[in-house]
């Protein structure tokens, strides 16, 4: 929203003071405005009022006319004009020699073989308006050399505002609230403003209207007639082009006026179409021409002003065409309504179709202006248009009033609040500029909230408080740290899981760590023919990519792999992020936060690939737990799933998540010639484990001794299921083993396990060990294992 | 048998200077001093000598057993000079000016930005809260003072699910979970609350370069007796210079937020150009960084916290703004790009 000081120095005399420094205040205190300030007719000086004396066509050109024009000299001066629009006896705007109009600086200058001692201006020339049709023409009676920026309002201090950041004020919707702050913040008096005194016509008849829906608070209206003005006045279309409107007619422009100065939109009918007002709801819904010449659907939730049965107009958004003032509209019917904001809010977006009038509405407005502004507006009308008759009582209907709002509170409560000393008479003093009623009793301060800022704005004590301290000045704060008694600070067991298990991964592994969507990559997967499968979706999605939740982090990350093949020809990526496995019985999403691992190598073949993946996974179990993994094959379940070497991953005997190569119907789709391999852990259920802590081992004084076993493995016998074989024989000396050849044939699948032994307390006896030895060689052939022939 | 002692000298001085390696030498020492060697051979010879010529010839033998082990030993300390020279001399000189091989893993720069947040404020005894990406209308909006047909609720286009849950669009949707987590301690033990809770967020809406649908934020509260306007100016400012690592110059203005009852939106003065205004701050010297406030007292209470007796304050920064800012990331879009050729290069941040 545009504003512009000349408009707000109506209400607050600002005479004195740095504007633009009292801008920035207002920046700071109430909302936020835009850095570019414009400094409105600073590129234009030396225009005056010149009237035409003369006027010859000029012999070889058809657009260029020959002036004589009195700028107010002795002599009259010679113009070269090409404006269609030129006339003797018309006054326009003369750019004199010497004048400045932007960059240039005007200066005798040859046209056509003419000399030309000067310029007659446009409204578009001097920036007061875009109408370049032709050159301006002033009506009023003024002296011929006077300075136009004498008679009307050129110069002037523009500034912006974010809409945004007046949500929640509907009372800055105006200039004469925002006129409010300004006069807070220099501590000037805010005026008031000047109105009819439309008690002058309550013996006339009413009009005919009736609220019949809960959704309008309050409607008022006026009829006159006689209206003879056409075009506004300069100073209003200078206002409204500067504020960002076109001027249109006297009456669409002065209604624009109104809502631009109190935040009040308003609208004429032609009083031909609108004998009998009535505010309702359709219960069938039918379409309606805007005057904007736009059908629009409207339906049983749309509040519309109507006459009698028939709609003339969208509530609080737009009027109707039919309704229309036209060329022999003579009697004018004025509304000024307040309606129920979250309606107007839910129409806007319904017909996505947002005006400036519904901008407002939105916002709540404060229904106690709907007069206000119908009593401006008669001001205003008759000052411009000297005949102007009313012709009917004010008509006003007020059904759904705002409560009035009192708030108490004191002195301490304030204190607490900011954590600095304001002091009661500062309190006193602001809330009061701001127009809020203030009683101090004691420390006891009682507070009436005005009604532009009572329909939601200001309704607790700590809204208060911003009052006091945003017009005290955030920069004026003196900033303290808090006296806080101090207790021990305990982190998440996951979260701390989760930040160590990324620095095992990317500082020992070299793995990257990505980030992605939370739901299933559509039409990627698709081409790598990994199904999306079925789990909760957005509502009313539009876009199969952003559609489907996603159930596992393992085929968005072989999307990422697809669109990294090439980055090089081996590496590792993971995320810790989330999933939904389903919705429970409660109707409830089941979230899960996951960690998913993916290798990818060219280089590497597929056994290490997993074994390498599988150490990853060890040694972060054995970093943050001190346990060893277990595992268990699965069956694949998924379609990026190889079935075989597809592994529960287990700690503590409970599964806490997957480890597999991919399918290699995914893998080719992937990439022909590299190998893939994945694994997801559940990062709550691996996070929720608690750590066996480092058990000490003192080293042994006294010799160790081994013994190598070599054995032969049919296919399905694991090293788990061996590891029961000595797991209770070792009778405290056994202090490890490890695997220390392998040797495979296209038949055999042979091991070597090396066997350690050793004592704190003596040195151990060959005979000792074999005992032991002999004991497990048993316990191995029992199930089926054999030492190698 | 003199003569014979000096043959063998003069023998030995002729091997030893013929001798290139320490192997060859070996096999010298052995000729001349082992169990058969020339040396001891002499010795045999000494049956047919008298006593007293034995007893002479003894002696000469054994200074010439010394001599030839002096020599040997010279020798050997010789040739070891020598190897280490020609080692020494073998080494190549290399070209430690190549390109280092940097393989190595990455950290998501949101990662490192919100370890960076999280250790500022670990270390004024803030707990890091972390919280579900889905949740319920209640925990993102009715919780934290957003009722239905709020306007506030068409601020941000929420991502509703078919069960009528919703992803989160703003880290307070952890808020009430965390006032009640606390909050028993803060009223029994006067323990006071200090969280952050960074994670993701999402809104619908279509992505450029400046908007993503997926972003994250971290969120902070602190509640206790007495938590006033000048405290939060005091925290956020501290923040901020940790983690510019600049004393930051921040301002406060008025914003609307329905969580927060007085509102701010909180500029930090533009790290480009110090506050004189240049392009990267639309020529005003500031940027607008991240919303705080006093929580609002209808939150604390639904948070089953009495607001006459508590006040907090509450903050949101945008970690995924701070990460783009911190690092110049232009295009938002990278970070959930998946692209190790863009993301690879956050290694570490230290």
């Amino acid at each position: 929203m545009f504003l512009s000081m000349n408009w707000i120095s109506d209400f607050v005399d600002l005479s004195g003071l740095d504007k633009v420094k009292l801008i920035n205040q207002f920046s700071l205190s109430t909302a936020e405005v835009e850095n570019e300030i414009f400094f409105k007719g600073s590129e234009v000086s030396g225009i005056v009022v010149a009237e035409i004396k003369s006027v010859l066509d000029h012999p070889e050109s058809k657009k260029l006319h020959l002036l004589k024009v009195d700028a107010g000299e002795d002599e009259l001066t010679d113009v070269v004009c090409g404006a269609p629009n030129v006339r003797v006896g018309m006054k326009t705007a003369f750019a004199k020699v010497g004048a400045k109009i932007g960059e240039i600086t005007i200066a005798p200058r040859k046209l056509a073989g003419y000399t030309s001692n000067g310029m007659c201006c446009s409204e578009a020339e001097i920036g007061i308006s875009d109408d370049n049709s032709g050159i301006m023409e002033i009506t009023d009676d003024v002296k011929n050399g006077t300075d136009l920026k004498d008679i009307y309002e050129i110069d002037d201090i523009v500034f912006e505002v974010d809409n945004k950041s007046l949500t929640n004020r509907p009372d800055l919707w105006g200039h004469y609230g925002i006129a409010r702050e300004f006069a807070a913040l220099a501590g000037r008096e805010l005026k008031p403003l000047e109105t009819d005194n439309l008690s002058l016509y309550d013996e006339l008849p009413k009009v005919d209207m009736k609220i019949e829906d809960t959704l309008c608070q309050r409607y008022a209206c006026l009829r006159f007639e006689n209206i003879t003005r056409n075009v506004s006045p300069v100073n209003m279309r200078i206002r409204l082009f500067y504020c960002g409107m076109r001027a249109i007619n006297f009456l669409a422009d002065l209604t624009n006026y109104l809502m631009l100065e109190m935040g009040q939109p308003m609208h004429a009918f032609d009083s031909r179409k609108v004998e009998n007002i009535r505010v309702k709801r359709f219960p069938e819904p039918f379409t309606f021409e805007t005057l904007d010449g736009v059908e629009r659907k409207i339906d049983e939730n749309t509040l519309m002003i109507c006459n009698g049965d028939t709609p003339v107009a969208i509530a609080g958004i737009m009027g109707g065409l039919d309704s229309e003032i036209v060329e022999d509209t003579t009697s004018l019917t004025l509304e000024s309504a307040t309606f129920d904001a979250a309606s107007i809010r839910k129409s806007t977006v319904r017909l996505a179709h947002r005006t400036d009038a519904s901008m407002r509405y939105e916002k709540s407005l404060d229904p106690e202006m709907c007069v206000t502004a119908i009593g401006r507006f008669v001001y205003l009308l008759k000052e411009y248009d000297k005949g102007v008759t009313v012709i009917s009582a004010l008509t006003d209907s007020y059904p759904v009033k705002y409560d009035d709002i009192k708030l108490s509170f004191d002195k301490a409560f304030v204190d607490k609040y900011t954590g600095i000393e304001i002091s009661s008479d500062t309190i006193v003093k602001t809330l009061t500029s701001l127009g809020f009623g203030v009683k101090l009793d004691g420390d006891v301060f009682t507070v009436d909230v005005p009604s532009w800022r009572a329909t939601k704005d200001v309704t607790i004590k700590a809204d208060i408080i911003e009052e006091i301290t945003r017009i005290y000045g955030y920069d004026n704060f003196a900033i303290n740290t808090t006296r806080s008694p101090l207790y021990p600070v305990r982190m998440d067991a996951v979260k701390c899981d989760e930040e160590k298990i990324k620095d095992i991964l990317v500082k020992r592994y070299n793995l990257h760590e990505l980030h992605s969507y939370v739901w299933a990559y559509y039409d990627e997967q698709k081409a790598l023919g990994i199904e999306v499968e079925d789990n909760i979706k957005l509502s009313g999605a539009t876009n199969p990519n952003i559609e489907t939740i996603r159930k596992s982090m393992i085929p968005t990350q072989l999307c990422q792999v697809k669109s990294n093949v090439g980055y090089a020809p081996e590496f590792g990526i993971f995320e810790v992020g989330r999933v939904v496995e389903g919705v429970g019985s409660d109707n409830l999403c089941i979230e899960r936060k996951k960690l998913a691992i993916t290798l990818y190598s060219k280089t590497c073949d597929v056994k290490s690939l997993y074994f390498k993946l599988r150490d990853i996974l060890a040694t972060i179990t054995d970093d943050l737990k001190h346990k060893a993994l277990g595992f268990k094959p699965t069956e694949a379940k998924h379609s990026y799933e190889h079935p075989v070497n597809l592994n529960t991953i287990l700690l503590d005997d409970e599964a806490v998540g997957t480890i597999g190569i991919v399918h290699p119907v995914v893998g080719k789709k992937i990439d022909k010639k590299a190998n893939i391999v994945f694994a997801e852990l559940d990062m709550e259920s691996f996070g929720g484990k608690a750590s066996a802590g480092i058990t000490y081992s003192e080293p042994s004084k006294f010799p160790p001794m081994t013994y190598d076993l070599s054995l032969e493995l049919a296919p399905g016998k694991f090293f788990a299921d061996l590891c029961k074989c000595w797991m209770n024989e070792g009778k405290g000396i056994l202090r490890g083993t490890k695997i220390v050849d392998t040797y495979d044939t296209d038949t055999i699948h042979s091991i070597t396990i090396r066997f350690e032994f050793s004592s704190n307390e003596r040195t151990l006896s060959s005979a000792e060990v074999q005992e032991i030895m002999d004991k497990v060689i048993e316990n191995l052939s029992k199930i089926g294992v054999n030492l190698r022939g | 048998m003199d003569d014979k002692i000096l043959n063998l000298k003069q023998k030995l001085k002729n091997e030893l200077d013929g001798i290139q390696s320490l192997v060859d030498l070996d096999k010298v020492r052995v000729a001349y001093l082992g169990k058969k060697g020339s040396v001891t051979d002499l010795l045999k010879g000494m049956k047919e000598l008298t006593n007293e010529e034995r007893k002479e010839f003894g002696k000469k033998v054994n200074e010439l057993k010394q001599n030839v082990a002096k020599s040997i030993e010279d020798k050997t300390a010789e040739l070891k000079e020598l190897e280490i020279k020609a080692e020494i001399e073998a080494m190549p000189q290399f070209d430690i000016t190549t390109p280092a091989d940097l393989t190595r893993g990455s950290y998501h720069p949101i990662t490192l930005v919100q370890r960076q947040c999280e250790t500022i404020f670990k270390s004024m005894g803030f707990t890091v809260e972390d919280y579900a990406e889905v949740v319920t209308d209640y925990e993102c909006f009715e919780s934290v003072n957003i009722p239905k047909h709020h306007p506030a609720r068409d601020m941000q286009d929420t991502y509703y699910l078919e069960n009528g849950q919703l992803l989160k669009s703003q880290t307070s949707a952890a808020q009430n979970a965390i006032l009640r987590k606390y909050g028993k301690n803060l009223k029994e033990n006067g323990v006071p609350i200090k969280a952050i809770f960074p994670g993701r967020c999402f809104r619908n809406e279509a992505t450029d370069a400046t908007h993503e649908n997926t972003f994250f934020q971290m969120e902070g509260v602190m509640v206790d007796k007495d938590i006033s306007i000048s405290n939060l100016i005091y925290f956020m400012k501290t923040m901020l210079s940790e983690v510019f690592r600049k004393d930051i110059k921040v301002r406060l203005r008025p914003g609307f937020f329905p969580f927060v009852e007085p509102g701010f939106e909180l500029d930090i003065n533009c790290l480009i150009c110090g506050g004189e205004g240049c392009p990267s701050c639309g020529h005003g010297g500031w940027l607008e960084l991240c919303p705080c406030g006093m929580i609002h007292p209808e939150v604390l209470r639904e948070g089953g916290i009495d607001p006459e007796e508590y006040t907090g304050f509450a903050f949101g920064l945008g970690l995924t703004r701070l990460a783009m800012m911190k690092y110049g990331i232009k295009d938002i879009r990278d970070l959930n790009s998946g692209s190790l050729k863009a993301l690879s290069q956050f290694t570490d941040d230290e």
